[in-house]
This record gives structure tokens, sequence and C-alpha cells, in this order.
């Protein structure tokens, strides 16, 4: 599907945006808040390329699960921590961050200027994918055939994320429930 | 999109629109005269017939009381909060289907604002932002009783949404599919026939532990008694809507009250068959005796009918468990969404799995 570059130029302009604030804004709850934003324009792109899969596990994971748990986490400890104040870091460590990230917005420029070839259309044309019953059934085809063992594999690496979650917790503090939660939902 | 369509899609944004904010002046007295109903008085009864103009002058007073800021907030995500919490709850309704389709004049009408064919996980998917406006506001206020009813609606909401997914997966292996109006047609179809009498293929009869684990979680999601912690006025004052008042507070109210009507919208689609018509409606539309255009409003209206009155069931319900059970503690909350739902879940979906594969369901 098309994207009408109207929508295009205001979701990714909205997007940089807030990403600028994630980066450059002081309060932390500020930050994460962009950083939810973020993934909404991500989303309203995804949706204006007919991917509705995609955009619904995007609010779904990131926006309506991941970050729900960033912004408990910030709030519960409220962190004003002062390696977070962009104001009382050394002149020297600006001027380094400064131009990493300049060389790193060069090489960007560099790797993307005249890229101008057509990509070749791959077998999921709109068109293939409507015939074949929508996004969500190409997607669960594809995942529990050509690539069920990629995704047994990653189950399994999560089991051990969650798994290591509670060992820790439980080492900690025999009793805190909130660790447990937290490594589950990831 | 020709201008007739247009005019279609106008009216059904309004009338989803009207629909989910006149639900929090006629639910608050349904509630009221319900409570009293269930604790033997009489309720509010001064305002106009049986008391029904008392969500009107509630209204009033809400729009015209001073709109007061305390000064130890952070303004922004103060006002921001219920913004939050009132957009996600408006937005989920669009992709419930109330009535099946209708050809008018070469025109099809879809009778859903918006058509998806991922509908169940969009509905989950904005459900669970609605836990954000609850964080800002406890958050934003400064105060230590928000602040502590906003955690608690936090950790309890992303609890049982895990238990809600996992019981809604056994409904999608049932359906195989993601699209609420292909749900809501497969139930049409008859399970079994009983001398004459066709029982529907509705979902309460193919995933029966599924529906108690949603409806389960659905009360927790919305934070309605057994399950309104965040709120606990015996323990934390009114939890995370301390700070509110007047259209502030009310729109924290609203968002409450609509998404109890997309939750019960969603129970009915899933589990009680949507917009299918109730046994014995056949019956009455084959007497009526219609055909052509005329026959199919008949059936449109009918269809619109035994929606709205599962779904005011549903909300009837929730009043109902509301005026009877008591508040859980809080560990009890959280025991029951791990160690009792979450197992249970898993243990439906397994069984589930097994039926299908051996095409039982």
């Amino acid at each position: 599907m098309e994207i009408s570059p109207i929508f295009f130029y205001l979701f990714s302009g909205l997007a940089i945006a807030f990403a600028l604030m994630t980066v450059l804004k002081k309060n932390p709850v500020t930050s994460a808040f962009s950083l939810v934003m973020v993934f909404f324009c991500f989303a309203g792109i995804y949706a204006m390329l007919g991917a509705h899969l995609v955009a619904a596990l995007q609010i779904l994971v990131y926006a309506g699960a991941i970050m729900v748990l960033f912004i408990f986490v910030i709030m519960l400890v409220n962190a004003d921590i002062p390696s977070l104040d962009l104001a009382r870091s050394s002149l020297f460590l600006k001027f380094v961050a400064g131009a990493l990230s300049l060389v790193l917005l060069a090489s960007l420029v560099w790797v993307f200027h005249g890229f101008k070839q057509v990509i070749p259309a791959g077998p999921f044309t709109v068109a293939a994918i409507e015939k074949a019953g929508g996004n969500t059934q190409v997607v669960s085809e594809m995942l529990f055939s050509s690539y069920l063992l990629p995704f047994e594999l990653t189950s399994i690496l999560l089991l051990a994320a969650i798994i290591g979650a509670v060992a820790l917790a439980k080492r900690q503090a025999p009793k805190s429930k909130l660790a447990i939660d937290r490594g589950v939902k990831r | 999109m020709d201008s007739f369509d247009f005019i279609v899609m106008i009216i059904k944004v309004l009338f989803v629109g009207m629909l989910m904010v006149s639900m929090a002046p006629v639910m608050a007295w349904v509630e009221r005269r319900g409570s009293a109903l269930i604790q033997n008085r009489l309720g509010p009864n001064r305002m106009g017939p049986l008391g029904l103009f008392q969500s009107v002058c509630d209204g009033i007073k809400f729009a015209f009381k001073e709109d007061m800021i305390s000064s130890h907030v952070n303004k922004f995500y103060y006002v921001l909060a219920p913004l939050v919490s009132l957009v996600p709850a408006f937005m989920t309704f669009a992709v419930v289907p109330f009535a099946s389709n209708l050809v008018y004049e070469g025109h099809e009408i879809r009778f859903q604002v918006a058509n998806l064919n991922v509908g169940l996980l969009y509905v989950i998917s904005i459900a669970s932002l609605g836990v954000y406006g609850i964080i800002i506001a406890g958050w934003a206020s400064n105060n230590k009783y928000a602040l502590l009813g906003s955690l608690r609606s936090s950790s309890q909401m992303i609890s049982y949404e895990l238990s809600m997914g996992l019981a809604l997966v056994g409904a999608i292996l049932c359906y195989s599919s993601l699209d609420l109006n292909t749900v809501a047609l497969y139930q049409g179809q008859t399970l079994i026939e009983l001398g004459g009498f066709a029982i529907p293929k509705w979902g309460i009869l193919l995933q029966p532990l599924g529906f108690l684990i949603f409806c389960t979680a659905a009360f927790a999601e919305t934070n309605r008694l057994p399950f309104d912690l965040p709120e606990g006025e015996s323990e934390i004052v009114a939890g995370y809507h301390l700070e509110y008042g007047s259209l502030k507070f009310s729109m924290f109210m609203m968002a409450e009250y609509a998404n109890m009507f997309t939750a019960s919208a969603m129970m009915v689609t899933l589990y009680f068959g949507g917009y299918q018509l109730f046994p014995g409606m056949h019956w009455l539309l084959e007497m009526m005796n219609l055909s052509g255009l005329s026959a199919d409003i008949a059936r449109v209206a009918f269809e619109m009918v035994s929606f709205f009155v599962k779904c005011a069931f549903f909300m009837w319900f929730y009043v109902w468990v509301r005026w009877t059970l008591p508040r859980f503690r809080y560990d009890q909350l959280m025991d029951l969404g791990w160690r009792v739902m979450l197992p249970l879940s898993l243990i439906n979906i397994l069984l589930t799995g097994v039926l299908v594969y051996y095409g039982v369901i």
C-alpha cells in the first residue's frame, strides 16, 4: 500500500521531534513519554503502509507493556539522578558526545547518499497478502513453518530471561513480587 | 469513497461517540438506583421521574464547579492525565460490530466504525494504554495517596492483562480470526439441534473457562469492584484521582464507564454471539413476513436490539457485582492474578488446542 507523503512527513517529523525530546529533556518522565509518542508515530506509519498487525503489536508490546514498566520504575524511584542532568556534565564530555554523534550522522549520510536503486518487490506484495488471507495469517504461517526453529529458540531465550529475573529477585528480597511481574511481562 | 459512504461514516462515528459520552450519566443513575435496590433503599428519587435527572444535575455541578489546580502538582501532566485516560477509552469501541452488513442501493453499509483485520489486537493494544492516564494522574498529583493508587493500578492492570490476553488466545484458536466481524458471523452457526430448537455456536459454549477468566480480568482492567484497589477509599482516600475535581474528575468517570461498555461489548462479541439474534427472534422475524430492503432493515434493527440488550446485561452485571462483593486485599488480588488466573488460562489454551487439533470445536 502506498503511503501518502503528507502522512509520512507528518509522522516521521513528529517521530524525530519526539526522539530529540527523549534525548534532550532533563526530566526522565518526559523522556519516557516522548519515547511512547515515538512508538505511536512508528505505529502510524506502519498502519498507513497497510501493516496493521505490526502497528497493533508495536503499540501493544512497546507502548502498552514495556514503556509502562519503564515509567513505573522511573516514578517509583522518582529519579532525579545527577548523571541524567545535561547541564552538570563537563564541557569535555559534551564535546566528545557531540563529535561522536556528528561522526554517526556523517556515516549515515555517506551510506544513504545516492541510494537511488529501486528495491525489488518481494513475494509479499499487498495483493498477494490479501489473497493469502491478510497480514496476520501470512505472518503466522511463516512463523510456524519456515521460521519455527528461530521462533522456538527466541521463546527459550525469553524463558531464560524470566528465570534469571526471578532468581535475581528472589536472592535479594524473598517476598518481592514486583520483580517477578517485571520479568514475566518482558 | 463517495459522498454517501462519507455521510454514513460520519453518522456511525457520531452514533458511537454519543453512545460513549452518554454512558457515564446513564450508568451513574443505574449505579445509584441499582445499589439502592440491592441494599433495600430508595436511592435518588427527587429529580424527575425515578430520579432520572439526578445525572443532569451532576453534570451541571461538574461543569460549574471551580476548576481548581493545587499548587503542588505538575501542571502539564496534571491536565494531560484525564485526556490520556479518556481518549483510549473512546477509541476502543471503533472495531466492535453491532449489526451485520446491509446493502443499500449498491452500497455496503457496515455497522462498525472501522473494519480492521486485527480488530481484537487493536482493542487489547488501545485498552492497554488506559493505564497511562492513571499513572500520570497519580504521579503528577504529587500526593502520596494518589501515587499509591496509581502504582496499585498499574501493577494490577499489567498482571491481569496477561491472563486476559491468554484467555483471548483460546477464543482466537476457536474462531481462527482476529476480525471481530468474522468472530460474530462464526457464532451464527448451529452447535447442535435439539428437537427443532437450534442451539447457536456461541463462544460461551466453546470457551466457558476462557469466558470466566476474561470476565474476571475485565473487572480488574476497568478498576471496578471487587478490584477497585486503585481507588480504595477506606485506605488511600480516593487513589489516583484524589487531587481532581470538577470536569477533570468527570473525565475519569466517563473513561471508566466507556471502558466498562467496551469490555461488555467485547464479552458479548467474543462469547455471547455478538449481534447474533437471541433464540426465538429468528422466528419473530419470519413471522413479520417482510421482503427486500425492509426485511434487511428489520434484521439489522433486531440485531442492534440483541447486541445492546446483551451489552446492557453486562453493564448491569458490573453494577450487580459491585454492590455484592467486598473489595479484595492487595495480596489476594496478586495471588488470584498470578497463581490462579494465569495457570488456568494456560490450561484453557492447552485444552482448546487439543480440542481444535482433534476437530471437536
